[in-house]
């Protein structure tokens, strides 16, 4: 199997404090991986890392050379608490930001780019809210406008963090099908994950982390009670 | 009234004013919606050290006392950034944080201003125009000067063509930091590119508004425009007429012999701006929200 993304040693610190510590993660491609592990285990500072929107202290991440390193290769997905929804703006406006990667400097979006934000809100089912501010939406809408404005990118990988937080069961649901539209078309995904319980159902390869690695690989073989154990450092009450 | 509006001195008092307030009403609305509105009180006040500075700098050397906003603007500006980066110089190497370490600043840059500022004007013998820079406390519109305006257009055009062109990069950043740096934007040139903006919009109104009061028009165009409007685009135009009207309105009271200066004058008209729209806009009004609970 290749590798799509994979960190040697990877140490990243905020003032001092690791957030990973010497972690080594491989990602394989066109997979669904998740990457679990209890709060503070610097799970959304490994997405940053790759992403390399976070400063490294040490290490390194090699990507597949099928992903390319121009702007944009990879899609990322925030957690939806990150930006402040109150601002003024609309649902298509949000998406059209995905394509300002793409964009040389003072150019803006023309009609091929509003073209592919449609399309993108189309795909997660959010067209006919396009002009609706995004501060009127709910948890789930507001979660599918951030997957339309990532897509949009036309990345190979995409790093999602957190995306089924707060979202209701309608959105998990349609956001997991349209992954695995994407994972067929021969993308990698790569969530954060926090519901222990439908691990082994949405994904492919799981890797737990806890600063440090603590297991890797396929869902069935590394998803185990010992080694969820060893990440949370006692087995959580919403695994089976 | 005929007498005042032929009266060139009081036209250029009110355009210059409108223009100051259009100005800093647009480059408010990015302080007002990266949160920043601490970080603007903290360069309006900080900027009194280096205003009294350029003067007793430029009568050291020349001998002469400057009036010229050109020369104290530019010390409010190089002030206004030294207790920014003064700032993040102490919550980066200390655990103060960064609303302590700023409220610190304000009080430490504005202190020593107004320090310096009562000790030259008792300095005998006595500086000639010292006594002028009490003005840019509370701001003064009627001591404007042609050339004033003309600096302020200049400096104005300038910053809106560079808004205009970096538009939607820095509306990206200003919703969304980290995506914006995930798509490989050079965030921290847009930081500074943003920062610089907040802080002309602010130094420009020094002289109409002062230094106390300046975060006023630097916010409330802003707050105002964000209960009436739907996109970025529409708040930052909306907060310059709000600007423009307030501050042409202000200037207008100030300079017709009332005496007052421009500042509060300005200020206390935003604030009704500011509550009006509050309670009254669509959608977002105190009015509207208590119908549509009621409802």
């Amino acid at each position: 199997m290749d590798i799509a993304i994979e960190t040697h040693q990877l140490t990243v610190a905020y003032n001092a404090e690791p957030a990973v510590w010497n972690l080594n993660v491989q990602i394989p491609l066109n997979a669904m991986t998740a990457i679990v592990g209890p709060n503070g285990a610097g799970k959304s500072t490994l997405l940053k890392a790759i992403l390399g929107t976070v400063r490294k202290l040490s290490g390194s991440i090699s990507l597949h050379p099928s992903i390319g390193n121009h702007n944009a290769a990879i899609g990322y997905v925030p957690q939806r608490s990150s930006v402040d929804w109150d601002f003024p703006t609309t649902v298509f406006d949000v998406v059209l930001m995905g394509t300002y990667g793409r964009l040389r400097w003072f150019q803006r979006p023309g009609k091929k780019e509003r073209a592919e934000a449609m399309d993108a809100l189309r795909q997660v089912q959010m067209d006919d809210l396009a002009d609706r501010q995004i501060g009127e939406l709910s948890g789930g809408q507001q979660q599918r406008v951030f997957l339309a404005r990532a897509f949009v990118q036309q990345a190979s990988v995409y790093l999602m963090d957190e995306p089924f937080a707060g979202v209701d069961a309608r959105t998990e649901g349609l956001i997991i099908e349209v992954l695995r539209e994407r994972q067929r078309a021969g993308n990698t995904i790569v969530l954060v994950h926090h519901d222990l319980a439908s691990v082994s159902e949405y994904f492919d390869h799981v890797a737990l982390i806890n600063q440090k690695l603590v297991a890797c690989g396929p869902t069935p073989a590394t998803f185990t009670r010992e080694n969820v154990a060893l990440a949370y450092g006692s087995v959580p009450k919403q695994l089976p | 009234m005929l007498d005042f509006w032929s009266d060139y001195t009081i036209q250029l008092v009110v355009l210059g004013s409108a223009m100051i307030g259009a100005l800093s009403g647009a480059l408010g609305c990015f302080a007002y919606l990266r949160k920043q509105s601490l970080v603007g009180d903290v360069v309006a006040h900080s900027s009194l050290l280096g205003i009294v500075l350029a003067f007793w700098f430029t009568y050291l050397l020349t001998g002469t006392a400057s009036k010229s906003i050109g020369i104290l603007l530019t010390g409010a500006l190089v002030a206004g950034l030294a207790s920014l980066f003064l700032t993040d110089l102490i919550t980066s190497y200390t655990r103060i944080k960064p609303d302590a370490g700023l409220g610190i600043m304000l009080a430490i840059f504005f202190g020593t201003g107004i320090m310096l500022l009562r000790f030259l004007q008792r300095s005998q013998p006595a500086i000639p125009g010292i006594n002028g820079i009490d003005d840019y406390l509370f701001g003064m519109a009627a001591t404007m000067t042609s050339g004033d305006a003309w600096l302020i257009a200049i400096v104005g055009v300038a910053a809106l063509v560079t808004m205009t062109l970096l538009w939607h990069r820095l509306k990206l950043f200003t919703f969304d930091a980290d995506y914006a740096s995930g798509l490989g934007m050079p965030i921290q040139m847009l930081e500074v590119v943003l920062l610089a903006l907040i802080v002309i919009g602010i130094v420009v109104g020094l002289q109409i508004v002062g230094v106390v009061l300046m975060i006023g028009l630097l916010i409330a165009p802003a707050a105002s425009a964000r209960q009436w409007t739907r996109s970025m685009a529409a708040m930052c135009v909306t907060a310059a007429c709000i600007g423009a009207a307030s501050a042409a309105a202000g200037a207008v009271v100030s300079a017709t012999g009332s005496g007052l200066p421009t500042g509060p004058v300005i200020v206390l008209i935003l604030s009704a701006v500011f509550a009006f729209s509050l309670v009254v806009a669509p959608g977002r009004g105190l009015l509207h929200r208590r119908r549509k609970v009621v409802s």
